[in-house]
């Protein structure tokens, strides 16, 4: 299925997917669908650097965060509406990942790792200083009261929008992996140094890879401030966006655009689900277990048991 | 004939019984409240207690027959003290539970989140200590049981500089300090404003960020600028760290204190102990003015009986008699309006003054308390650890609002650690 | 604000005390990462465990929490030998170590943190010790013995570790393993007991380094977090592999976070760290003192 093909098809689902809002009666759908498509966003995003390119980055809520922020600024500053805030986060975000890049993607992964941690500290810091986004008091984003295109309620707009990002996102990484950066991704992430032998271009590619994923995860969180209203620093920047954006595509499997989506969906829902019926401490449990099971039992996710599956018939 | 009438006589009594029947049935039916809480994260020491608090409401109205003749039941869930959950739980709450009514939980933020809900479906909404959040939004229909008045940013710290400025002679310099939070970060501006008025000149006003280790450099810093006056506006951790600091580093200065949340709870009282004497602070309630609020100190033993149990702050003086109050301003209004519509009950709440265990509630066009009455106290008298002390009186002087005034303010702080 | 030299030199004094500090908390990833490449996100929760272990202890029967961790970390040296038993089984020997190793320390965080939570919920601790309120005055400048205890306390560990690893067989050996792995097998060492016994002597040096954090400071579950990008910039800081560089490391950065946070504002303090570390890495990732 060529790009264009499958793009047709992603975005066909997502607007089919988002006239579901007509017929759906309870906002509660919206606002849980919501947040697990803004896993989706967030996985499929540090899967290209993660899982294509083999680069852990632990800072997804600093580009997250990134993305939320530019949207509060330009709010603030000229009263624009989300979808030039979409575009700017996104801008934003993939320059922070683009610099993060430049600065120590000469280094080994593992100092990539940690950097992106600390950026995500620095960041954090910044923000808190920064009393024009709000700092430490948090800053209120008032969501129009007239909603475009005629929908119900401004939650069903702020769906419809991530559907489509989503869309967006599953799109690109399909497309870099069916490409011959992702090849080159490949090959960096089985093993560097043979790679740069080989003629592979790996820091060019590497900082690509890193300004694409970085701009994705801003992408996810420019509707953030929308759907609360509010938003403060603390919560912008929880790990649980790290945690959760690797754990993810671990579970749902890293070698394919498909891995994220999956474990997206399943472990988002599931969270949603505990969110609503248990008490949340054992939310963050749910997920650290997981992680843990599936990184030791079965490394290649979900989309390896597929695919070992598929073999094993196939045989 | 007379057949007729004996069964139409029958008929009529079936009807009667019918109706009573589904009268009583509909009565039955349960009031449904629903929230979120903060039973996890870091306000949940907070959040735990004001559900206890807000249980033992729902029982004592239910053993004298429910509002309205209906059982009140709640629904909650755990907001992990994140906005994030904010708008799946009152969604879920509102279109799938179908609660009759919400509350808020505790805190700007996971109060701010849910103000778009209930402003799109015109629902009236008791909140829980949030900070000014409907400066933003201007909803009418928003009430705040804190009592920090129609300006709270002004009322909280309103009595410490009142007290601070009745000293003699009057004092030039103030430090400000607090930590890199929403709650410090309004209670500063309010002192700024503050002190502008009073013509004390600012000569320290720094914040830090959450997670610091030591503050000994900090209080180091404002004492090279020699303040005669020193504001803290802190939270549980960095209010215990700056009282030991002020300690280990032999703070001087004639007042000190004003906005430390923290020392209001069991946990830090008992850790400080003495270390606190001499700090001027909040506080909600004072077990010295125990006589001023009837039925508060019953409540409080009943509180105090379960928190001990459950492993929350044993003395419940900082959330659980507002987290009360605020049901029974529900409650009230419920029953004076009989019934839900969310637009009288909001019309009835701004018009009318309420009676609870804190005293008499009226609320400002805002929503917030017509009239700040956060308590400036000031600790002495503590020794040792053990939490029974706090329970009796001596060990606090209120120092404003005039109206609960037990004592004078002794400075300076350094002179006064006893 | 006058800058008095006793100022400067509680700035100092403080800005040191607390390196001594960072070290202890931090020599435990120079061994794991520094020396065995095996990137233990987890260990501040080890650190909060060890706190908590100390206030438990101290809360029931009253012992100083020091005393209770040093005597405790044998059980933490075992944790650590079982941790780098499933890490070497899953990962090491497969050879994919890097994604997926830092993904299971980072879930191993997680699960320690969510479940000190639910064993002891998410309010302060804090222990209660006979020199927690004391402070030595010398004129004008204070040495808190809160402080001060942990760093005499830090120091020893840090020094003891670092002779051990230069003066004995055993620590030689780590710190062959870190150079030529293959060198030692030939030597007839066996490469994955040393590796082991190093890490599990790693998580023990956190279970210790959690009493002086509670000593110090109150605890509560998640703050170990906030420690990640810390112990970590000591280690890069001073250089990776090295002791005394992760000494060196710390005090840096604990000089610099006093200094930030008495002259510029405290809030900066912690942006002054990372900005180091991200310097560091930007234009010397060896670090200070590193190979």
């Amino acid at each position: 299925m060529s790009n264009k093909v499958f793009a047709s098809v992603a975005l066909a689902v997502a607007l089919a997917l988002a006239s579901v809002t007509q017929l759906i009666p309870n906002d509660y759908f919206f606002t849980a669908a919501y947040t697990v498509l803004l896993f989706v966003i967030l996985a499929t995003a540090w899967n290209i650097l993660g899982g294509y390119t083999g680069y852990v980055n632990f800072g997804s809520a600093a580009f997250f965060a990134i993305g939320a922020y530019t949207t509060v600024f330009f709010y603030n500053a000229f009263k624009a509406p989300l979808a030039v805030g979409i575009v700017a986060g996104t801008l934003v975000a993939g320059l922070a990942g683009l610099g993060l890049g430049y600065l120590t993607l000469r280094l080994r992964g593992v100092f990539f790792a940690i950097a992106s941690l600390a950026l995500a500290v620095v960041l954090f810091i910044f923000v808190v200083n920064w009393d024009y986004v709000g700092g430490a008091r948090g800053a209120y984003v008032l969501q129009p009261r007239e909603v475009p295109f005629g929908l119900p309620r401004y939650i069903h707009l702020i769906y419809a929008v991530q559907l489509v990002m989503a869309a967006i996102a599953l799109v690109v990484a399909r497309a870099i992996e069916h490409s011959t950066l992702g090849r080159g991704l490949a090959a960096i992430r089985d093993d560097e140094l043979a790679a740069e032998c080989s003629g592979v271009p790996t820091l060019r590619l590497k900082i690509f890879s890193t300004m694409v994923s970085c701009a994705l995860m801003g992408m996810a969180g420019t509707t953030f401030p929308y759907y609360l209203s509010y938003i403060e620093p603390s919560s912008a920047f929880s790990l649980s966006y790290a945690v959760n954006s690797i754990a993810m595509p671990l579970i749902g499997g890293m070698m394919s655009w498909m891995g994220p989506l999956i474990g997206a969906v399943l472990l988002g829902s599931v969270q949603q689900l505990v969110q609503v019926t248990v008490s949340s401490a054992w939310n963050l449990l749910i997920v650290g277990v997981l992680l843990v099971l599936f990184v030791t039992l079965a490394p290649n996710g979900i989309m390896g048991w597929v695919d070992a599956w598929r073999r094993r018939k196939g045989r | 004939m007379l057949v007729v009438l004996s069964t139409l006589r029958r008929m009529l009594g079936a009807l009667f019984i019918g109706l009573a029947l589904a009268g009583a049935a509909l009565a039955q039916q349960p009031l449904k409240i629903g929230f979120g809480m903060s039973l996890t994260g870091p306000l949940a020491g907070n959040g735990k207690a004001a559900l206890i608090a807000m249980e033992i409401w729902r029982d004592d109205v239910n053993a004298k027959g429910g509002i309205l003749g209906r059982r009140v039941e709640f629904v909650y869930y755990d907001d992990q003290t994140s906005p994030a959950t904010v708008p799946s739980i009152y969604t879920k709450l509102l279109d799938v539970d179908k609660v009759d009514l919400v509350v808020s939980g505790y805190g700007t933020n996971v109060i701010a989140p849910a103000m778009p809900i209930m402003m799109q479906r015109n629902l009236t909404f008791m909140t829980l200590f949030g900070l000014n959040v409907n400066s933003k939004f201007n909803y009418d229909r928003y009430f705040q049981i804190m009592p920090a008045g129609p300006r709270p940013a002004i009322g909280w710290s309103q009595g410490f500089f009142d007290a601070a400025m009745g000293m003699n002679p009057k004092p030039k310099t103030i430090a400000l300090v607090g930590a890199d939070a929403e709650y410090p970060a309004m209670a500063l501006e309010g002192a700024r404003e503050h002190a502008k008025k009073t013509g004390l000149k600012i000569v320290y006003d720094k914040t830090y960020p959450p997670n610091t280790v030591d503050y000994s450099p900090i209080v180091r810093a404002i004492q090279a600028t020699n303040p005669e006056v020193v504001f803290v506006a802190s939270y549980p951790p960095d209010s215990a760290g700056m009282v030991r600091a002020a300690n280990e580093v032999g703070l001087k200065t004639r007042m000190f204190g004003g906005g430390l949340v923290g020392p209001q709870f069991a946990a830090l009282k008992t850790q400080l102990g003495p270390l606190l004497n001499g700090i001027v602070n909040y506080e909600f309630y004072v077990p010295d003015l125990g006589g001023r609020f009837p039925f508060l100190e019953q409540f409080l033993s009943k509180y105090q009986a379960r928190a001990a149990k459950e492993g929350v702050d044993p003395l419940g003086f900082y959330l659980p008699p507002y987290a009360y109050a605020m049901m029974q301003v529900l409650e009230q209004a419920i029953t004076a309006t009989k019934g839900l519509d969310q637009a009288k009950l909001a019309e009835y709440i701004h018009k009318n003054t309420f009676d609870t265990y804190v005293g008499k509630v009226a609320f400002a066009k805002n929503g917030e308390w017509a009239a700040p009455r956060v308590m400036m106290t000031q600790y002495h008298g503590i020794t040792g650890n053990d939490v029974e002390q706090f329970k009796k009186p001596g060990r606090l002087t209120v120092l404003s609002p005039k109206e609960y005034k037990t004592g004078d303010l002794k400075a300076p702080y350094h002179e006064n650690k006893k | 604000m006058e800058v008095s030299w006793a100022l400067l030199a509680n700035a100092v004094i403080a800005g040191l005390l607390l390196g001594g500090f960072y070290a202890a908390m931090s020599v435990g990833i120079s061994i794991s990462f520094g020396m065995l490449d095996v990137v233990n996100i987890a260990h501040p929760a080890f650190i909060i465990l060890g706190s908590y272990i100390a206030y438990i202890v101290n809360d029931r029967f009253g012992f100083d929490p020091i005393v209770v961790s040093v005597v405790v970390s044998p059980l933490f040296f075992l944790l650590g030998m079982v941790l780098y038993r499933i890490y070497y089984i899953s990962f090491e020997r497969r050879g994919q170590e890097s994604l997926r190793g830092l993904a299971f320390f980072f879930g191993i965080l997680f699960i320690t943190e969510v479940a000190l939570v639910l064993v002891f919920g998410v309010d302060y601790r804090m222990v209660s010790t006979r020199y927690g309120d004391v402070t030595w005055r010398a004129g004008e400048v204070d040495f808190p013995m809160r402080l001060v205890v942990p760093f005499l306390v830090s120091m020893v560990m840090v020094i003891g570790v670092q002779l051990f690893l230069t003066h004995t067989f055993f620590g030689r050996a780590v710190l062959a393993v870190a150079q030529d792995p293959l060198a030692l097998r030939l030597m007839g060492v066996n490469p994955v007991r040393v590796k082991e016994l190093a890490f599990a002597l790693s998580i023990a040096t956190a279970g210790v380094a959690g009493a002086f954090l509670i000593v110090i400071q109150p605890v509560q579950p998640a703050i170990g977090r906030e420690f990640i990008g810390l112990v970590f910039a000591v280690c890069v800081l001073g250089g990776m592999g090295s002791i005394w560089g992760t000494l060196l490391g710390a005090f840096v950065l604990g000089l610099a976070e006093s200094f930030t946070s008495t002259f510029f504002g405290p809030s900066w303090a912690p942006a002054v760290s990372f900005g180091l570390l991200l310097a560091t890495l930007a234009f010397r990732p060896s670090g200070l003192l590193g190979r």
